[in-house]
This record gives structure tokens, C-alpha cells and sequence, in this order.
């Protein structure tokens, strides 16, 4: 199996796009007056993952990383390219599993589930190559996200009577509050893979949403954007994060959007973690400057 | 007449209780609200004002998009005694906050986070400014300012207040009299700063009911409340008339929504400015060139034959017979359907008005079995004064007064109207009130003349009609509008007072000439990319060419050719006061702000390098630099024979 942040490398302009772009700050900081302001609620945390290692043959993806996610707060996970983060993300949805350590969701050991059991639990991902069905509408890419909600009968689903229709329209009405929540009315039937790229990732975001995740994984949300997408996007991460109260764990590459809008960072290099703590305290941090200064764009 | 609106309102609760009054389109699902809630919704938002202190007289800024909630808050301001202000929800913080202080806005209700973040960034400018209260709460949970309420919150607080003054809310409506002022409006006003019309109950009640005996309306219409609540017109239909007939009103899902939701409804009774029935058409033709070639031969057969028809008629003509003959074929397969698919279907009638629309947007439209009439109207004549009649339609004129209204040309040819809707003044402004009333007539500011048949034609503003150099009149509106009906042309300004020739600015229509250029595989980045390609100014060329030579038929304008142009590198704006928000030119602005363009459309060179400043929604600037090229045009001659 190939190193999963190999396509990252593809994409080198990415990391130094915003990073001193004062327009993004500008715009998030303004929908956000106190930054943090919603921010976590102590507590015991949402997610612990203690001492985690991941391992391709011979290649160490993680190594006994310990990353605590608190609820309500919105967090990123930050580092060069080939650090771990999308491994440390598919570890945690249940795509890879650990070789060591321990993952803890809302207090329950849930190490070794797969995939689809750790959706049932509340957690949620949206991908860092726009992963939608592109032939289907959005409104349908959206139900999607409802599928693990619904208990279907199938003779009774394939007449749609009864509790099948009930079900339905209930589902339809969470997926019309996402959809007016994303602003994204104008594209209901738009078949998605005909949207431009920066509305695709808002709709995947919104098929996320529909299964009102406890915990929301966002590989990359603004990877490719410009500008005004990127504010619109953290706009949409900080309403999620203060209407729906959903906890917040995002990759992103955007210095100025990390330290908008996160409450904390974790940061990763060559798959250990180097620093975690505030954005102003991470800003200082030696080891971080010198993970970024070492890397080819920093 | 006692009425005032909200005691009209408190009628139709009573005798249409049950009948729905207003549609929102919600979730994806249209939500109905009837005139039992309109009224009990209004009464609750008076209610909750006058828990936070609110006197007679005080004035409330209303700010949204078209949304229930914000006409209830027009109803329950006026209910109090109060007068609203409904602003462009698009204005950017300076005009906002230029609104609010001059009219001493006391309270302001508005739609959502975007307008209120608008406000708390101007409050410190509008000290009146006591309590801001919202509509949608998304985004505002983070917010601690003590004058923020939802719109929620303050319905619960007159809840209350009901409780401890049970007859207070009874007592205020009726204390409500005919000739208060019922809405100030700020005409954005091409020269400058906005000016508030007052318009009275009795004023706005007078003259939409004038205008609905005169067009028969009944309350089984339906219309779709899609343009600014800022703008008198929107007040008119919306609140005025579907108040005092009793008809439904439908607010789209959102801005872009608005063509979808119009084809969901079906209005009865529709109005749009030119702009909208050109979009209108260039979607619809857009789509037509993308079709298979069959296809489209049949229905540019059909939709030219049916455009040449209604012109026939238009001037008094049966039409050549086989055209008769082949018009109900094209109905069943062009005319029915298209109707059907841009949801006109049902319109028994609709208006253009606001600006003089092109002669083949017109024709293609009324071609179409559609009932499009011209209106000629104004924010301080409670909009209308002359309506074309059903049956007496013309390319060329605004139709002929309705019932009530007045019309005379003065002697500097000026339009001057006198009717009961004429507005009380311009709020804390007499002397601009004195500039334009004359013992109770209206000076229009517009040129125009009344032809023997009775119908009012208009020409261009008074103070824009002037002379080039070597004397010849030059119209610049009339060149522009002219200019304009060419799909490919979106926005012109011609300048020649006092110069040796005629030029024009022009702004291209990026979604007629985008898919142009896709046609041809001409590859584009931007607007200001797209704009200065050769290809685009040969195609503009032409279309100057043709306005150039549709002006040889006329004697007086003849000479007045537009002999240069230019293709702007940036869309003209209202955020960069380029233009107004309803959309029409300010010239006096452009001239200074693109004076080194201009200057260099009268010399020799044919490129010059600009660098303009552009405003953001937000307020921020950013500048764009950009080589833009000048064309010059062959002039077009009278044919020797």
C-alpha cells in the first residue's frame, strides 16, 4: 500500500497559499468576533487517541501519537506533506487500524471498529479529493448521508407507504436545513459532478452534516480554493461548529485559516507530534518553525 | 377614505382570514401564511416595539431580502404610528449608515447575520440607533451586544406587553390617520446623496387602487415579491396592492432561486425591469444556440415570425396572412412551451418599467403571448402615472395616464405630473422638495412629449440632453438604451456634450458574450480578460455599426454617430457608485472617475493603461490594472441612389 499524503505532494502550491494572506483573516476573523468564543467545553474529551502507531511494511505512517479532541472545540491538524495527518484522520474513521495504542470515542474503547461502526458511533469525514457521487444530485448526495438513519423495509420502501414515506420526508426535512444552513438551494438538483469545485466541497461538507455527526473529520477543506471560497468555508466550519455544536477536527494546509479559526492545533512531522496547543503558542513554538522552515514550502 | 394600512389589513383577517396571503419557499417546500397570521405576526412585532419604548413617529430601518417576516415588520411599525425605512439590502456600510442617521432610524429589523454585522460596524455613526433586531439567528449566538434581539424574542416580549396593556395595541391602530406617513423611500438618486420620499397612507392607498380598477386586478393574482423591499415598486405590489385587493404574495427561496421559483409559481401578475426581461432573453436564446441545429431553425423560424406578427399589430396591422396562418403552429410548438418554462404561462399582464426596454426584448415577449405593457412611474408619484391600456400597446411610448393623474409638458419640454400620489416631500429636505414641486405638480426631470394619440413618450433625462461641438443633439440615453438592446452589450455611456464626436464606454454581457467565445474556442479568464480580446471588440464593432446605422433614419439624431468605444475592464458597480442600485448610469460620476479613458477616446492613441480602484460587498478596495484598447467604427452613410 502506498503512502496515503502521496497525492498531497501533487498539489505543491497548496501549503504556502495563505499562510500571509491577509484577505482570508480578514474575512473569517469578521464573522467571528471573539475568535474562540464558542470554543470547548472542559470536560472529559470527545476523542483520545493514546499512543497510536501506524505502520505500510516497513514505513512507520504514525508513531505513538497522543492527540486529545475536546468537545465543541474545533481543531486542526497541521504539517509538512508526508507527516501523517490524512493516516492520523483514516485511523480514527476506522479506515487503518492502529499496530499500538488505543482510540477512546466518547468514552468507549473503540480501537478496531470498522469504517461503517464508527459512522453509527457520530463521526463523520468529508475527503481531501472531493469524493461525491457525481451523477446523482446534490439533494441525493445528501441523503446519502442519512443512510445509516434509515430503517428500511424494502417491499415496503419499494412501494413508499407507509413508514417508508414517513422516513423519508423526515429525513428529506434534516436535509433541507443543511441545505439551507450551506446556502446551496440554487443546486438541489444539480447533478453534483457538474458544480464547480468549491461548491463540491461545500455539498460533501453537507452530506457529512446530514448524519449530525458527533465529531466531523474534514480532510483538507480548502485545499484549491480561492479567496472567497475559503472565507465562505470557514464561515460554514464556525456555524457548524456554534449551531450544531459539533466538534470540529480539520487538515488544513491554510496558516491564516488554521489560526482564524481553530481553538487548538496539533502539529505533525514525519509522523510524530511536535507541538499541540493554542494558535499563538504554536506560532512560537521552535520546533514547529524548523519542522516548516525544513520543508520545501514552508 | 379613513384607511390606513395595517386597519386593512386587520379587514382582510377578518374577511379573508382563512385565504393565504403571503408564500415563502422555505426548506425546499413553499410554506403558506394566511391573512389571520400576516395580521396576528405584524400586531406581535408593534407589540414588542413598544415594549422597548417605542413613540409614534419613530422611524424603522428594514434591511433583507424579500422575506414574510420583514413585511410583518412593515405592517407593525405602521401599526404604531411608526414609518419604515426599507434599505438596499445589498448597500454597502457607508450609504447604510448615511440612511440611518438621516432619517433618525430609532430601531432596525433585519434578515440575517450579514446585515447586522452592517450595522454594528456603523452604530457608532447613528447614535439614534437604539435596538437592532434580526430575523435569522444563524451566526449571531456568539454575540453579546445588549441591543441585539431575534425577531423571536422581541414577539415574546409583546406577548408580554399584551398581557399588562390588553387594549393598547386596538387604541394605536386607531389612532392611526390617512395622511401620516405611511414608507420613506431613498431614491438612490443618479447625483447625489439619496433623498427619502415620504409617502402617506392616503397616497399610497389613492393611487394602487387607481392602478388596480385601471388593470381590473382581482384577489385570486399571484406574484412573486422578488426586487428589493427598498424600492417603491416592490412596496407597491407587494404590500400596497396585494393589501388592498387581497392577493398573495410569493418570496423566492433565495436571489438565485428566483427564475426556479418563478416557474413554480406562475405568477398572474408580474413586473420586472428591462434588465430582467433581457436576462430573461438571453438565457432563453443561450439555450436556443446550444440546441441541434433542426431545433434551432424552428424555433428561430417560429420566434421570428412571431415578432414580426406582433410588430405588424403593434402599428395597426392585421400581419401578412400566412403568418396568421402559421402563428397558432408556433404556439403549439415555441410559443406555449417556452411561456410554460419561464413560468409565464398565467400572466394575464406585466410591466416593464424603470428604464425604456429594447424594441426586440419587447416584441420577443409580447411575440410570445405575453402581456408585457410599458409603466412610466417614480418613487415620489407612489410609482404610477401612465400605464399602456390592454389593447393599446406601442413600441415606442409609456401609454397614456391612469385614472387620477395628470400629465402636462412644460415648456422646456419637460414631464410634469400632478395626482394624489404625488409624495409629501423629501424627508428633512425642503429645499429639494421646493426644487421639484410647483403648486402640487411634479417636475419629472424627464424630457418628453404627448403625441396625438394622448400617449406620453419619453426621450432622455432633461439635464443630460445636450449639443456636440458643432451643434448637433445628442441624447446620450437614447444612444445608450439603443446601444443596450444589443445582447452582447450589457451597460453603455456615451459621452459628446460639447465634443467634436460621439464615444460610448461599454460594459459586455458576460454570459452572452462567454458562451460566444466558447463557441468559437476563444479561451477567457476573467471579465477584464475576456473584454479586451480583438475578437470580442470586431464583435462589439459590429453592434455599434448597427445602432450607428439604425440612427440614420432618424434627422435629428443622424449625425450623432458614435464614431469610438471602448470596452471597460471592470463591470460598472453600485459598490463603486458606478452606478445606482436600481441599476441606471451615473453619469456625472464616470465622467471624472474614467476621465483619462474618455480623454484618450479623443486622441490618437489606440491602447491606454488604466488601474481602478474596486469596492468589495464588504467595503474593502483592491485595484485592477488592465490595457484597454480603442476601437474606432466605420460611420454609417444615407445610401446614394
Amino acid at each position: 500500500m502506498s503512502d496515503p499524503e502521496d497525492s498531497a505532494g501533487a498539489r505543491p502550491s497548496v501549503g504556502g497559499m495563505g499562510a500571509s494572506d491577509p484577505e482570508a483573516r480578514h474575512g473569517s476573523a469578521g464573522a467571528r468576533p471573539s475568535v474562540g468564543g464558542m470554543g470547548a467545553i472542559s470536560g472529559p474529551p470527545l476523542l483520545s487517541v493514546d499512543d497510536v502507531s501506524v505502520r505500510f511494511g516497513a514505513l512507520l505512517a504514525l508513531s505513538k501519537v497522543s492527540v486529545e479532541v475536546r468537545r465543541r472545540e474545533v481543531l486542526a491538524i497541521i504539517g509538512p506533506n508526508g507527516a501523517g495527518k490524512t493516516t492520523l484522520l483514516n485511523v480514527i474513521s476506522g479506515f487503518y487500524h492502529p499496530y499500538e495504542g488505543r482510540i477512546v470515542f466518547d468514552g468507549r474503547d473503540r480501537t478496531h471498529l470498522a469504517p461503517p461502526d464508527v459512522a453509527a458511533l457520530g463521526i463523520a469525514r468529508t475527503f481531501q479529493n472531493v469524493a461525491l457521487f457525481r451523477g446523482m444530485s446534490v439533494l441525493d448526495n445528501l441523503m446519502t448521508g442519512r443512510l445509516l438513519k434509515m430503517r428500511g423495509h424494502f417491499l415496503l420502501d419499494a412501494v413508499w407507504w407507509g413508514p417508508a414515506k414517513r422516513q423519508e420526508l423526515a429525513n428529506r426535512a434534516v436535509v433541507e436545513r443543511i441545505i439551507d444552513f450551506l446556502e446551496i438551494q440554487a443546486i438541489r438538483k444539480t447533478p453534483a459532478g457538474k458544480l464547480p469545485y468549491g461548491l463540491q466541497k461545500r455539498v460533501e461538507l453537507g452530506r457529512a452534516l446530514a448524519a449530525e455527526p458527533a465529531l466531523l473529520l474534514l480532510d483538507e477543506p480548502m485545499a484549491g480554493m480561492n479567496v472567497e471560497e475559503k472565507e465562505d468555508m470557514s464561515r460554514f466550519i464556525l456555524d457548524v461548529n456554534s449551531e450544531f455544536g459539533t466538534t470540529i477536527a480539520l487538515i488544513e494546509h491554510d496558516m491564516g485559516v488554521v489560526m482564524d479559526i481553530c481553538d487548538r492545533v496539533v502539529v505533525l512531522d514525519y509522523g510524530r507530534k511536535i507541538a499541540d496547543g493554542t494558535p499563538e503558542h504554536i506560532r512560537k513554538d521552535q520546533a514547529v518553525l524548523d519542522a516548516y522552515l525544513g520543508a520545501t514550502h514552508g | 377614505m379613513t384607511q390606513t394600512f395595517p386597519r386593512l389589513v386587520r379587514d382582510n383577517a377578518q374577511r379573508r382570514a382563512d385565504r393565504v396571503a403571503i408564500r415563502e419557499k422555505d426548506y425546499g417546500i413553499w410554506q403558506s401564511y394566511t391573512w389571520r397570521e400576516y395580521f396576528e405576526q405584524g400586531r406581535l412585532i408593534a407589540l414588542g416595539l413598544a415594549s422597548l419604548g417605542f413613540r409614534r413617529g419613530d422611524k424603522v430601518a428594514i434591511i433583507g431580502d424579500n422575506r414574510p417576516q420583514l413585511y410583518w415588520a412593515v405592517l407593525g411599525t405602521q401599526a404604531l404610528g411608526g414609518v419604515p425605512v426599507p434599505l438596499y439590502q445589498d448597500g454597502i456600510e457607508k450609504e447604510i449608515a448615511y440612511i440611518l442617521d438621516h432619517a433618525e432610524a430609532r430601531f432596525a429589523i433585519v434578515e440575517d447575520q450579514e446585515q447586522v454585522d452592517k450595522l454594528l460596524h456603523v452604530r457608532a455613526r447613528c447614535p439614534q440607533l437604539a435596538a437592532i433586531i434580526y430575523d435569522d439567528p444563524r451566526g449571531l449566538r456568539g454575540y453579546s451586544e445588549p441591543s441585539l434581539m431575534s425577531l423571536e424574542e422581541l414577539q415574546e416580549a409583546g406577548r408580554k406587553f399584551s398581557i399588562g396593556h390588553p387594549s393598547y395595541f386596538e387604541d394605536e391602530l386607531e389612532k392611526g390617520g390617512v395622511d401620516d406617513p405611511a414608507i420613506i423611500c431613498y431614491t438612490s438618486g443618479t447625483t447625489g446623496a439619496p433623498k427619502g420620499a415620504v409617502l402617506s397612507h392616503r397616497n399610497l392607498i389613492v393611487t394602487a387602487k387607481n392602478a388596480a380598477e385601471f388593470e381590473s386586478l382581482r384577489d385570486d393574482e399571484e406574484i412573486l415579491s422578488y426586487l428589493p423591499m427598498a424600492w417603491i415598486g416592490d412596496h407597491i405590489f407587494s404590500y400596497a396592492q396585494s393589501i388592498l385587493v387581497g392577493f398573495a404574495i410569493n418570496c423566492p427561496e433565495s436571489t438565485a432561486t428566483v427564475l426556479h421559483d418563478l416557474r413554480e409559481i406562475g405568477p398572474t401578475y408580474f413586473f420586472a425591469p428591462p434588465r430582467i426581461w433581457e436576462s430573461l432573453l438571453t438565457n432563453v436564446m443561450v439555450r436556443v444556440e446550444d440546441a441541434a441545429w433542426p431545433k434551432r431553425r424552428l424555433v428561430r423560424f417560429f420566434l421570428d415570425l412571431a415578432q414580426d406578427l406582433e410588430r405588424s399589430r403593434l402599428s395597426g396591422r392585421a400581419g401578412p396572412a400566412w403568418q396568421r396562418l402559421l402563428y397558432p403552429l408556433g404556439q403549439l410548438l415555441v410559443y406555449g412551451p417556452l411561456r410554460d418554462n419561464l413560468g409565464l404561462r398565467r400572466v394575464r399582464r406585466a410591466y416593464t418599467a424603470g428604464e425604456a426596454i429594447g424594441p426586440e426584448i419587447f416584441l420577443f415577449f409580447r411575440g410570445l403571448g405575453i402581456n408585457v405593457k410599458q409603466l412610466y412611474g417614480m418613487t415620489e408619484a407612489s410609482v404610477f402615472i401612465t400605464i399602456q391600456r390592454d389593447g393599446d400597446v406601442r413600441l415606442d411610448s409609456v401609454g397614456t395616464p391612469i385614472p387620477g393623474v395628470e400629465v402636462r409638458i412644460s415648456e422646456q419640454g419637460e414631464v410634469l405630473f400632478r395626482s394624489p400620489g404625488v409624495f409629501q416631500g423629501y424627508h428633512k429636505n425642503a429645499e429639494a422638495t421646493a426644487q421639484v414641486l410647483d403648486n402640487g405638480w411634479f417636475r419629472s426631470g424627464d424630457a418628453g412629449f404627448v403625441d396625438s394619440a394622448g400617449h406620453l413618450k419619453i426621450i432622455d433625462r432633461v439635464r443630460d440632453v445636450s449639443r456636440l461641438a458643432s451643434g448637433t443633439m445628442f441624447a446620450p440615453k437614447y444612444l445608450e438604451n439603443k446601444l443596450k438592446f444589443s445582447p452582447y452589450i450589457k451597460e453603455a455611456v456615451c459621452v459628446g456634450q460639447d465634443r467634436p464626436y460621439v464615444t460610448a464606454l461599454l460594459n459586455i454581457d458576460l454570459t452572452a458574450v462567454g458562451n460566444w467565445a466558447e463557441r468559437r474556442n476563444i479561451a477567457y479568464t476573467s471579465y477584464t480578460d475576456l473584454s479586451q480580446k480583438p475578437e470580442v471588440a470586431a464583435l462589439i464593432r459590429q453592434e455599434v455599426e448597427r445602432v450607428n446605422a439604425s440612427l440614420l433614419e432618424d434627422a435629428v439624431l443622424r449625425d450623432a454617430q458614435i464614431r469610438k468605444f471602448l470596452i471597460l475592464h471592470k463591470e460598472l458597480d453600485p459598490d463603486d457608485e458606478e452606478i445606482t442600485r436600481t441599476r441606471k448610469v451615473r453619469r456625472g460620476y464616470i465622467a471624472q472617475k474614467y476621465a483619462p479613458l474618455i480623454e484618450a477616446l479623443y486622441g490618437g492613441r489606440d491602447q491606454v493603461e488604466v488601474e481602478a480602484r474596486v469596492t468589495y460587498e464588504d467595503g474593502r478596495t483592491a485595484t485592477v490594472r488592465a490595457n484597454v484598447r480603442i476601437c474606432e467604427t466605420a460611420p454609417a452613410e444615407v445610401p446614394v441612389r
